[in-house]
């Protein structure tokens, strides 16, 4: 029976589990450890229904759900002085929950602080933009468009950044292959020549720099000169090496040690 | 948007067919000082930018699909290709990241050795800026200068690790190496010959006409555009916001070491460029004090972790079980603890910030690498509207954009 790879996640796994191994989960800290957070968090409260808010790593986490988004982020922007963006993607889980999760992370500048707003994404939804609000949104939610296939409502430019316009499909997903298509690689052979000829012909090579040790048109080899297109798959004769001037006028005198000076480092 | 079908193939110049009197003009992303591959479709009135468009993606390898498919430590090395001027800050703020996500904390002497590199890389990083902004401003002899001293300090890192510019000096729980005996004492001297340098430079430029022409009032970033934009680093810091990461949300060993963060209020381009020649200053100064607390540390170079971190050399090679360990380490990797981490580290252009998720094997779930660059490109688009044209490759220069990390 052929082996099952699953479609939905063909990312590099690990080839082997222990069974019994749990990874113990990152420490998370109730948000009234710490006081600045206590105070924020009250507030983003009180007006926005928080799902899950937690500190990790010195970050306060909330969790809300995508429709509060744009009123929350205002709030932490305007009344909580978080006053920068610095980073906005997604996360893949389109095969565990079909969605995916976006993250926001922000810091405050006269707080010395950061918080991270989190909403989970169904696949076919899309999500508010907040260039309104951060420029620095503007190429991040680009990015995110592009690698992830997230769409972005209101943004004024959701063009592609990084990959070609016409590129298909979008390359941080869990469902994108790591290698290229097997029978795209044959197609020319295939269409010119007949599937006879793979044989003969072999793979692509799709390596700029790979060099074919018995290619004479293009290469020679010290020691191992030969006439230009001679075959030497099968036998590589050797030439001696000899120098022009070993036998008439030096070109070169030799260096000797005494008389030179040998530099201990750079100069 | 062109919709491209098969009668009708992609165009990639087709908006250049213009009917009004501006000028698009094609910037990069061959133009040597696009800094790299920058590509910029700029919109003319005359010499005036009227709309400016920058395009990257020319030098993008996958770096966060190939995180996804590499084991951690495996990634290292990938991320000296993202700042390849200052790799150090980038393989730092990859291992930071990760330590962060084990609960690990480098020993002392591996901190001190990460902390010499940083500014050591801190230093070749704006030298290298330098060089190439007065090059591209005009002033030849600057990039001359410039790249002797950088050529110095390469060479103490060569000395420490064999490499020039890809560094991978730094590992994931510590440093691999001491440092060579004689290498403090080169150091020092290398100081001593960049102090006399930095005048001769500041002399060169700092009141020179041509030099002040061109960027005073240039590239004006006021407050609020640079917090809305998420600069960091320099750009903020020249826009009168006084926000250095080492200082404000110290890491590392820098909540110990005395420096100063300078600022300018100017917001253009010649302010920027003193607050660069500053923090030259400001690594050396770091650089000699962290020479006492190299000698007084201890021998230890990587932190004592089984579960994530392999045993130094030696114990592998003659401990049994260090041996099994590291092979297991080596073939599957380390399993992090579930969970999300983001650190941010000052590198030399600004925040250098890695979001890791771990879902408990030996694959990163998710890395999103924040580059400042990234942010300092996006910047252009409004940036550049209203400046003549040769302005724009100052400003592109003064922004201190590498490529490396913009397209990753």
């Amino acid at each position: 029976m052929r082996k099952y790879t699953p479609k939905d996640n063909v990312q590099r796994q690990a080839y082997f589990s222990d069974r019994f191994f749990v990874s113990p989960p990152v420490p998370r800290f109730p948000i009234d450890s710490d006081e600045i957070f206590s105070k924020d968090f009250e507030e983003i409260n009180y007006s926005i229904n928080v799902q899950e808010a937690y500190i990790e790593h010195t970050h306060l986490v909330i969790v809300i759900d995508k429709s509060f988004l744009l009123s929350c982020v205002k709030l932490l922007k305007e009344k909580l002085e978080y006053d920068m963006l610095m980073e906005l993607s997604a996360i893949d889980y389109l095969s565990a929950r079909d969605g995916y999760e976006i993250f926001y992370e922000f810091l405050s500048l006269s707080k010395h602080k950061r918080l991270r707003l989190k909403c989970f994404l169904q696949k076919d939804e899309s999500i508010p933009s907040l260039t309104s609000l951060f420029k620095s949104a503007n190429w991040s939610e680009r990015e995110m468009y592009d690698m992830l296939g997230v769409k972005v409502t209101n943004h004024f430019n959701l063009k592609r950044l990084i990959m070609p316009d016409d590129w298909y499909d979008h390359p941080l997903r869990k469902t994108y292959p790591l290698q290229g298509d097997e029978a795209a690689s044959w197609y020319e052979v295939d269409k010119i020549f007949g599937k006879e000829a793979r044989d003969i012909i072999g793979p692509e090579q799709r390596d700029p720099a790979a060099i074919d040790r018995y290619d004479t048109t293009r290469f020679a080899r010290l020691g191992h000169e030969v006439p230009h297109g001679m075959d030497i798959s099968q036998f590589e004769p050797e030439t001696s090496i000899s120098y022009q001037e070993e036998d008439t006028s030096k070109i070169m005198k030799k260096l000797k040690p005494e008389e030179s000076v040998v530099l201990k480092r750079r100069r | 948007m062109q919709q491209p079908n098969r009668l009708k193939p992609f165009f990639e110049n087709i908006h250049f067919e213009r009917d009004d009197n501006t000028m698009m003009v094609n910037f990069g992303p061959q133009h040597p000082s696009a800094h790299g591959q920058l590509r910029l479709i700029l919109e003319l009135q005359g010499e005036e930018v009227v709309k400016s468009r920058p395009m990257i993606g020319y030098l993008h390898r996958g770096m966060e699909k190939m995180a996804e498919n590499m084991i951690y430590n495996e990634f290292l090395p990938t991320t000296d290709r993202m700042d390849y001027i200052a790799a150090t800050s980038n393989n730092y703020g990859y291992a930071l990241a990760i330590e962060k996500l084990l609960g690990i904390e480098a020993p002392r002497r591996a901190e001190v050795i990460r902390t010499m590199l940083l500014e050591l890389n801190r230093i070749t990083s704006h030298l290298f800026w330098l060089a190439t902004h007065a090059l591209d401003v005009g002033a030849m002899s600057m990039f001359l200068y410039c790249f002797r001293e950088r050529e110095y300090a390469m060479d103490l890192i060569e000395d420490y690790c064999g490499a020039r510019l890809t560094h991978s000096a730094v590992r994931i729980g510590g440093v691999p190496l001491d440092l060579p005996s004689n290498w403090i004492d080169d150091c020092m001297s290398f100081l001593d010959v960049l102090e006399q340098e930095l005048k001769t430079y500041e002399g060169l430029l700092t009141e020179n006409r041509i030099w002040k022409m061109r960027l005073e009032n240039i590239g004006v970033i006021t407050p609020e555009m640079a917090k809305s934009w998420g600069c960091s680093g320099i750009v903020l810091r020249g826009s009168g916001i006084k926000w250095d990461l080492r200082k404000e949300m110290p890491y590392g060993l820098y909540s110990e070491l005395d420096f100063d963060v300078p600022i300018s209020y100017t917001n253009d381009s010649y302010g920027r460029y003193k607050i660069c020649i500053q923090e030259m200053k400001e690594s050396s100064k770091i650089l000699k004090q962290l020479v006492p607390m190299y000698k007084e540390s201890d021998s230890q170079l990587i932190a004592h972790s089984p579960n994530y971190i392999s045993a130094p050399k030696e114990q592998i090679m003659t401990q049994n079980y260090s041996l099994m360990q590291h092979f297991v380490l080596v073939t599957q990797g380390m399993r992090p603890p579930v969970g999300e981490v983001y650190v941010a580290t000052e590198s030399p252009k600004g925040e250098l910030g890695y979001f890791v998720v771990s879902d408990g094997s030996p694959y990163a779930y998710r890395m999103k690498l924040r580059t400042p660059s990234f942010q300092h490109t996006a910047i252009l688009e409004e940036l550049l509207v209203g400046l003549q044209l040769a302005d724009v490759v100052t400003v592109i220069g003064n922004l201190n954009i590498v490529f490396g990390e913009i397209d990753r």
